[in-house]
């Protein structure tokens, strides 16, 4: 039995504690939010947060998280007003969306540690996070209007 | 219709089927039936009059909602169609809805004649038929709320989901009037908006699916959930060609969650109650293949094979004057042999399709860009009629043609037909890598004699390649000519009295298939950089060099004067820097890209891109400039990165750790202008990508004295 909490929730599981993360967000839990791209830890599309840390959830045991807490992108707000998602909304960052959860959580983490970023810190935080559309000059905008939301409190 | 300066009136009865009525709750349902561009489009046209279908509704709480026959996959159209209709039905922006449409005759792109999002046509495609269609609802609201106030028509007006009648005051919801539009039948005649008058089309409009992406609630076909839902996973054969000859599915069946081990077309599937158990049990499979013929099969091999190709007599694409016997005589002949590799699609979310076949139905949830094809194959699979197959289209997290394939869905029909379940099928990143269709590997000789000016007298280019339509779709080849391995060479837009393109059709191993922009992703790079060798040899700029052969194109040359203007072409650039230009025409619109990239330390690295679009009329500007910066990206990947190798008949990349994607920190400054232009709307999605390849190495090639003959470029 694995005891942790998604988004506040506490989950007790009874199954094999080697089963990655990612599948136990998706086919257990159903939170389809966070995705399978690459599934070797070098995409980012799966970032979720253990107790505030960016993971890689595809190749995180559930073991791992035993009595921590993760964050899913569905547990980031309920209405879209996390100032990331305000910023993502109002630059209309995504067009195929499949690797945006990731590049949120992996924004999320970096305001949280820094919240004024420099372009390199930004670059240092999301070169891990592969988009295939091409959406990254969306994000570093996105991401620093987000820091501006923030630091006014909004 | 006093608010509108009348020009553009079309038959609606002659142009495109409409059709009007009532729905459930007092709405009004407006239909049509598209005529179609093509001759297969006609055959299909013919075998059905009219489709009755539900493209757009007006219920009576105002909600519009429009079923849009269109897969988004990142391009916006499921943002650009809606505003199309919006604009001349002149409802209320907000109220709007979009829904996927079901597979359906109903929906057949006109452009293509299937149901099938590709060639960057969405828009080309229903600009005019959407626009029809809003214009004719609009037309019918207004005669009824006249008909209901008893007043003229022409004085009442329409404007964000309200009809008036200015004299009296009178207002009323479309919602309001929408069972009683329903009653009415179509006006013979409608009429169009100027461009002048747009008050959607034009202005940047936000996307409407952006709030579901940035929360986790858009559902990719990876994300459908039904009661029961099995997941399944394929070990195939890694070897091209390769069959199944026996295998041990006792280990599989032995790990927990684990259903079921079936051998279907394709190999060995594992179902399983969700995914981690469907790839354990794969694991523990013990598979042996029949490798078939390839299992020897490397690149070098297919580079020789290409070689002996071009050594034949190719068949003739484009022929003017007589390039051979010029360059035969010249004093001064250029020759060069250029080379593009096989590149995957790799779109962020690998193949999925899920199916449940019943005894008389069967449906599909699938992120696809054919819904035709889907199901199509599905029919053919169950032996079930095309009204007993639904299809269900999702988000798409990506395309890029790769989803215009079908060997996912056979995969996952069969499978569901075999558990008498519901079942997601569901591609790994490596299977995803290594049974993809790639786009052609293809080897180019070409050769030019310059006159003494410098400026080209001769232009021959072979190409020699495997053809994507041999499979796909061979009716297509036309003369002998697959236009997909020629497009973006045939149509060289240079002046040049002597010009002979011509391709060998050599079909190879490794499937081939749509990637993002076709023949033009590779073609743009072969002639772009050599028209550039052409312009060194010249002692020319290459940029004037351009502009004296494009005199009589004026869409290419203003896109290319408008990069090079903003992107300060002739300029002093800092130490290390150099720039290169390239121009292309596809699907319709025309792109020049100017690219400033730095070679430090034998490290390439692209500093900016300057690119000017042509696209005539734009629907949403935010779209068209998103798409460009997407298309720059995804050409950039395969110049400087992606490259697929086969070695003992298999593809030995798997993942992104040896297929590398453009990353975070290696993205170029990039501007986006965008031509003003009232030429028929062109396309976005795929446009973007030609040039930039071309622009790269020619900076390159600025750089170092040294041209770049093969992708990807190495410095």
């Amino acid at each position: 039995m694995t005891s942790f909490t998604v988004n506040g929730e506490t989950q007790e599981l009874d199954i094999d504690p080697a089963t990655p993360l990612l599948w136990v967000l998706r086919d257990t839990l159903g939170l389809t939010g966070t995705k399978y791209s690459c599934g070797i830890a070098v995409c980012g599309a799966c970032t979720v947060h253990v107790d505030g840390i960016p993971v890689r959830a595809c190749v995180t045991p559930l073991s791992a998280v035993a009595n921590k807490a993760v964050t899913t992108i569905e547990g980031l707000s309920k209405d879209n007003s996390h100032p990331l998602q305000r910023a993502w909304i109002v630059l209309d960052v995504p067009q195929c969306g499949y690797c945006q959860s990731g590049q949120i959580m992996t924004a999320v983490a970096l305001l949280a540690k820094n919240p004024k970023p420099t372009d390199s810190d930004i670059d240092q935080a999301m070169s891990g996070v592969l988009c295939r559309c091409g959406t990254y000059s969306r994000i570093r905008r996105a991401i620093k209007q987000a820091a501006e939301l923030k630091a006014k409190g909004a | 219709m006093n608010d509108l300066t009348i020009r553009e009136a079309v038959n609606p009865g002659r142009r495109s089927f409409l059709k009007a009525s009532a729905v459930a709750g007092g709405g009004l349902l407006i239909g049509f039936h598209l005529p179609l561009a093509n001759r297969a489009g006609e055959a299909a046209a013919a075998a059905n009059e009219f489709v009755p279908n539900a493209w757009i509704r007006i219920d009576a709480d105002d909600t519009v909602t429009l079923r849009v026959a269109s897969s988004e996959m990142g391009q916006g159209v499921h943002t650009a169609v809606p505003m199309l209709l919006a604009e001349e039905l002149d409802c209320e922006w907000a109220r709007i809805k979009v829904e996927m449409a079901p597979a359906d005759k109903a929906y057949i792109n006109p452009l293509i004649g299937q149901q099938l999002t590709g060639g960057s046509t969405t828009v080309r495609a229903f600009w005019t038929p959407l626009r029809q269609a809003g214009a004719a609802g609009r037309s019918l609201l207004i005669r009824a709320a006249a008909q209901s106030w008893k007043v003229n028509e022409e004085e009442c007006r329409a404007g964000n989901g309200v009809v008036l009648h200015p004299p009296s005051k009178r207002r009323a919801r479309y919602g309001e009037l929408a069972a009683q539009a329903a009653r009415l039948s179509i006006p013979g005649e409608v009429f169009l908006k100027e461009p002048g008058e747009f008050k959607l089309i034009g202005k940047p409009v936000p996307r409407l699916d952006t709030p579901l992406k940035v929360n986790g609630s858009a559902v990719f076909g990876m994300d459908v959930k039904l009661p029961g839902l099995l997941v399944a996973v394929v070990e195939r054969c890694p070897v091209f060609g390769g069959q199944l000859k026996k295998f041990d599915a006792a280990g599989a069946r032995a790990v927990p969650g684990v259903r079921q081990v079936v051998a279907i077309h394709s190999g060995v599937a594992v179902v399983a109650d969700g995914f981690w158990a469907a790839q354990r049990g794969r694991e523990a499979l013990v598979v042996i293949w029949d490798e078939g013929g390839h299992a020897k099969l490397n690149s070098t091999a297919i580079r020789q094979r290409l070689e002996r190709a071009l050594g034949k007599k190719g068949v003739t694409a484009r022929t003017e004057g007589d390039a051979t016997k010029v360059l035969n005589a010249a004093a001064k002949r250029i020759e060069a042999v250029y080379e593009a590799p096989y590149a995957a699609h790799a779109c962020m979310e690998p193949m999925n399709c899920t199916a449940q076949v019943k005894k008389d139905s069967c449906e599909l949830w699938v992120p696809t860009q054919a819904q035709t094809g889907a199901q199509f194959v599905a029919m053919q699979i169950t032996g079930l009629p095309a009204d007993k197959v639904k299809v269900n289209t999702t988000f798409l997290g990506g395309g890029f043609g790769r989803r215009a394939e079908q060997d996912f869905v056979a995969e996952a029909v069969q499978l569901a037909m075999a558990m008498g379940a519901p079942v997601k099928l569901v591609w790994t990143r490596e299977d995803d890598m290594r049974h993809d269709y790639y786009r052609p590997a293809t080897l180019n000789r070409l050769s030019a004699a310059l006159d003494k000016g410098g400026l080209p007298l001769a232009w021959r280019h072979e190409i020699a390649g495997p053809s994507i339509m041999a499979r796909v779709f061979p009716g297509s080849i036309n003369n002998g000519i697959d236009n997909t391995s020629v497009e973006g060479a045939a149509n060289l837009p240079y002046a040049i009295p002597n010009l002979h393109v011509s391709w060998v059709m050599e079909n190879g191993v490794a499937p081939v298939g749509f990637w993002r922009s076709v023949g033009s992703s590779q073609n743009a790079y072969i002639t772009e950089c050599f028209l550039d060798e052409l312009a060194a040899a010249a002692g020319k700029d290459p940029y004037e060099y351009r502009r004296a052969l494009l005199i009589k194109h004026p869409r290419h040359l203003g896109v290319l004067e408008l990069a090079a203007q903003k992107a300060g072409w002739g300029t002093p650039l800092p130490a290390g820097r150099s720039r290169g230009i390239a121009v292309a025409e596809a699907f319709g619109s025309f792109c020049a890209q100017v690219a400033e990239v730095s070679v430090e330390q034998g490290k390439l690295r692209v500093e900016r891109v300057v690119c000017a679009i042509d696209c005539g009329m734009v629907v949403n500007p935010d779209t068209v400039v998103a798409q460009m910066e997407s298309g720059i990206v995804y050409g950039l990947g395969a110049a400087l990165k992606g490259e697929i190798t086969i070695k003992n008949g298999r593809v030995e990349q798997g993942n992104f750790n040896d297929y590398p994607l453009l990353r975070f920190d290696e993205m170029p400054q990039i501007e986006v202008h965008i031509v003003k232009s009232t030429e028929h709307p062109g396309g976005v999605g795929e446009p973007g990508t030609p040039p930039i390849a071309p622009a790269v190495a020619n900076a390159v090639f600025a750089a170092t004295g040294k041209p770049v003959r093969r992708l990807p470029i190495r410095v």
